[in-house]
């Protein structure tokens, strides 16, 4: 059992997204992220889902998905070379002369953004993947992390190797 | 200008529907008023779920797609059994249903509900026409899906307003469907062809398993042709039977849970499985671990998902069965004698026949053998569910493809009599016959009402016991014979039938039988015989829940 990145071409139309995500909870399996949004091809979306399973358990889901009129094409990212990001608000308590300048400090190392200040609270907006989101998420915690809200995981093949193509 | 109701009624007959099965309601008035002058036939049903059945038998006995049409609400959920129904047995049915006008979508309007979601995990594929302009495009694709690939119910759901709009509609003008996500694998692939037929020539007890994708593809005679000409034995799935004829010296009859002994052996026997249009559905591998664990497997689907579902699979061909068939029969040149394997399976024939107790008492398995002497194979069997279902798949003798008509993957009971309705329409010059449990019939019993109606000569053959005889069976067996909720009360079904308008006899013993079957069969409308067989009769042989398929009990031991 290992977390797979598969992505998804479909066709942009209404209740795509409910077939898609239906499929997974009806066949048992959970979804860990999921990311949509359109594509370079007009009239379609890329879905980028995780999901944990045994390789034979994401063969089958893959092969379900693919049956989908509406799925153009599937594809397994996992044993790829592969980039991939997350993006995340974290709005946080830094009132100015106590925690504001670490919080400031912590976010340049990081290579975040600060992109609301406010009298009493900081918005910040990082991209990375998991393991570093999760990394600045648990620094800022002892400042008061007011809220958190995160983006699906996307995914792309490295080099010139291309994710297109029809079933 | 034409109305989406009338784009809809002329659309089903360019895609050459001739009867469609419906019932009525608020947001179809648009189009009952266009089928009020239309050609298209339309056969009333009582339940809308009878509607549904019947398109399923409809497609099943002629191969073609079935068509059925419910109002919204209640009449679209009363369609989700029946939807369900063909999904797990791949049946091409397009159900059209009523909608709310566009405007109240999703509004909780009168008798709205959200039948596209409902329908989401049992239909090969749905679609909400928001627009008249689409609808034409749909119905088209909604047709072609379901009945091309692997088979399977499309649902349309056409809101009021978009029936009722008038549009400049050109059918000569559209365009022929292409889906790019629709692409199904036709022909198999040669390579793996000649990898299958290598180790056909290697294996020492190889076994076909064949199943309905066989029916489906219309492949029953390249199936045949290929086991004589290799001479493998065949055993088929309950979805396969009729795909080689009961009586041919190389089939072995059903395997699985109730199957015969020399089947199931000689599955847990073979060194080489070809499953062909078949699924290893749980009802036929019993323990999976066990199942056929001697052997490697070739397995032909059209579908690629069933491929190494369950089971791990040594050469898949995905591809149509009929293609993939007739292209192993064209390089078919090397063969090979399976003499000593085939003495094997003989002897296992001759020493299990399916077998029951004959005596003077009326039991179920007599009136079925009865009815397939009578019949000789022609005619069409339609089967309720239970040990109704068992008994018909055991006893009567299948000669041709889509002669057997049964609800497999879901097991709905009430399926078979409107089913039987559908068959009717597909092959009317047949007989048809609904084999039923007393139980079964009770869950669509109101179709007397379509049959009399419209002189629908089917015929009903209640194999009445008082009991959901299946599941008293499993009581008897693995619950202390604690019949929990499983005995009713006596029905005279004759009585009922009588009251809707249509005849009956009731049979009490065996000498009775044989009369009572020829004089169903001689009339020319629709006919109900209630057999109170014997009431405790089992389902032999059988395979408990989570055995291997080698470890049968009952029927004659070795």
């Amino acid at each position: 059992m290992k977390p797979h990145t598969l992505s998804v071409l479909v066709e942009n139309k209404a209740g795509v997204l409910s077939r898609v995500t239906g499929l997974f909870s009806r066949r048992g399996y959970n979804i860990e992220s999921l990311a949509v949004g359109i594509c370079e091809e007009p009239g379609m979306s890329r879905i980028t889902i995780v999901c944990i399973g045994d390789d034979a358990g994401i063969e089958q889901v893959m092969k379900q998905l693919n049956k989908l009129i509406d799925v153009i094409k599937v594809s397994d990212l996992t044993d790829n070379e592969r980039v991939e990001r997350e993006l995340a608000l974290i709005k946080v308590t830094a009132e100015p002369g106590t925690s504001r300048a670490e919080v400031m400090q912590l976010a340049t190392i990081f290579r975040a953004q600060i992109i609301d200040v406010a009298a009493k609270t900081i918005i910040l907006s990082i991209t990375g993947d998991t393991e570093k989101i999760d990394a600045f998420e648990k620094l800022l915690r002892q400042y008061g992390v007011k809220e958190l809200v995160r983006t699906g995981r996307i995914a792309m093949l490295r080099g010139s190797k291309m994710l297109k193509g029809v079933k | 200008m034409k109305t989406g109701a009338k784009i809809l009624v002329e659309g089903l007959q360019r895609e050459g529907v001739e009867t469609i099965f419906g019932y009525p309601g608020g947001v179809v008035l648009p189009i009952y008023d266009e089928l009020y002058d239309s050609s298209l036939r339309h056969i009333l049903v009582r339940h809308e779920q009878a509607a549904a059945h019947a398109a399923d038998g409809f497609a099943r006995a002629s191969g073609r797609v079935g068509v059925c049409l419910a109002t919204s609400g209640p009449g679209a959920c009363n369609l989700v059994t029946g939807i369900a129904t063909a999904y797990m047995d791949s049946v091409p049915i397009v159900a059209i249903t009523g909608q709310v006008p566009t405007s109240l979508l999703g509004n909780d309007a009168f008798q709205e509900s959200d039948i596209t979601g409902i329908t989401l995990p049992i239909t090969k594929h749905n679609y909400l026409v928001k627009r008249t302009e689409d609808l034409g495009r749909v119905l088209q694709e909604a047709f072609y899906i379901a009945g091309t690939g692997r088979k399977g119910p499309v649902l349309v759901d056409i809101p009021k307003d978009v029936s009722m709009r008038s549009i400049e509609y050109d059918y000569a003008a559209s365009e022929p469907v292409t889906l790019r996500g629709y692409q199904p694998t036709l022909r198999g692939h040669a390579k793996q062809i000649d990898k299958a037929l290598e180790m056909i020539i290697e294996a020492e007890q190889p076994v076909i398993y064949a199943g309905g994708g066989i029916i489906a593809s219309d492949a029953s005679e390249e199936l045949v042709r290929l086991a004589e000409t290799l001479v493998i034995p065949v055993t088929t799935t309950l979805m396969g039977l009729g795909a080689i004829p009961c009586d041919h010296p190389l089939n072995l009859g059903m395997l699985g849970m109730h199957g015969t002994r020399s089947a199931n052996y000689a599955v847990t026997e073979s060194d080489l499985l070809i499953a062909i249009g078949a699924r290893f559905d749980d009802r036929v591998t019993g323990k999976l671990d066990s199942f056929a664990s001697h052997a490697r497997i070739i397995h032909i689907d059209i579908d690629p998902a069933e491929i190494g579902k369950n089971k791990k699979v040594d050469v898949p061909i995905v591809g149509d069965v009929r293609s993939v068939l007739q292209d192993m029969l064209a390089k078919l040149q090397k063969k090979k004698s399976y003499d000593r394997w085939l003495t094997r399976i003989r002897g296992w024939k001759e020493k299990h026949p399916l077998q029951y107790v004959s005596d003077n008492c009326l039991r179920p398995q007599y009136v079925v053998e009865e009815l397939s002497a009578l019949l000789k194979g022609e005619g069409i069997i339609v089967s309720e569910v239970g040990q109704n279902q068992m008994w018909t798949a055991q006893y009567f003798c299948f000669r041709k493809p889509r002669t057997w008509i049964t609800s497999g993957g879901l097991g709905t009971m009430g399926y078979g009599f409107p089913a039987a309705i559908g068959a009717h329409f597909a092959c009317p010059d047949q007989t048809v016959f609904d084999i039923a449990g007393d139980g079964s019939f009770q869950m669509n019993i109101q179709e007397l009402s379509t049959v009399a109606s419209n002189n629908i000569p089917v015929k009903v053959a209640i194999l009445n016991n008082r009991f959901l005889g299946m599941v008293r069976q499993w009581q008897e067996l693995f619950h202390n014979r604690r019949y929990s909720f499983t005995e009713l009360p006596p029905v005279d079904f004759v009585k009922v039938a009588n009251a809707y308008g249509v005849d009956g006899i009731k049979v009490e013993s065996c000498e009775e039988v044989v009369p009572a079957l020829k004089a169903a069969i001689e009339t020319d409308g629709p006919f109900v015989l209630d057999f109170r067989v014997e009431r405790e009769e089992n389902v032999f042989p059988m395979v408990p829940a989570g055995a291997a398929i080698n470890e049968m009990i009952g029927g004659k031991q070795e």
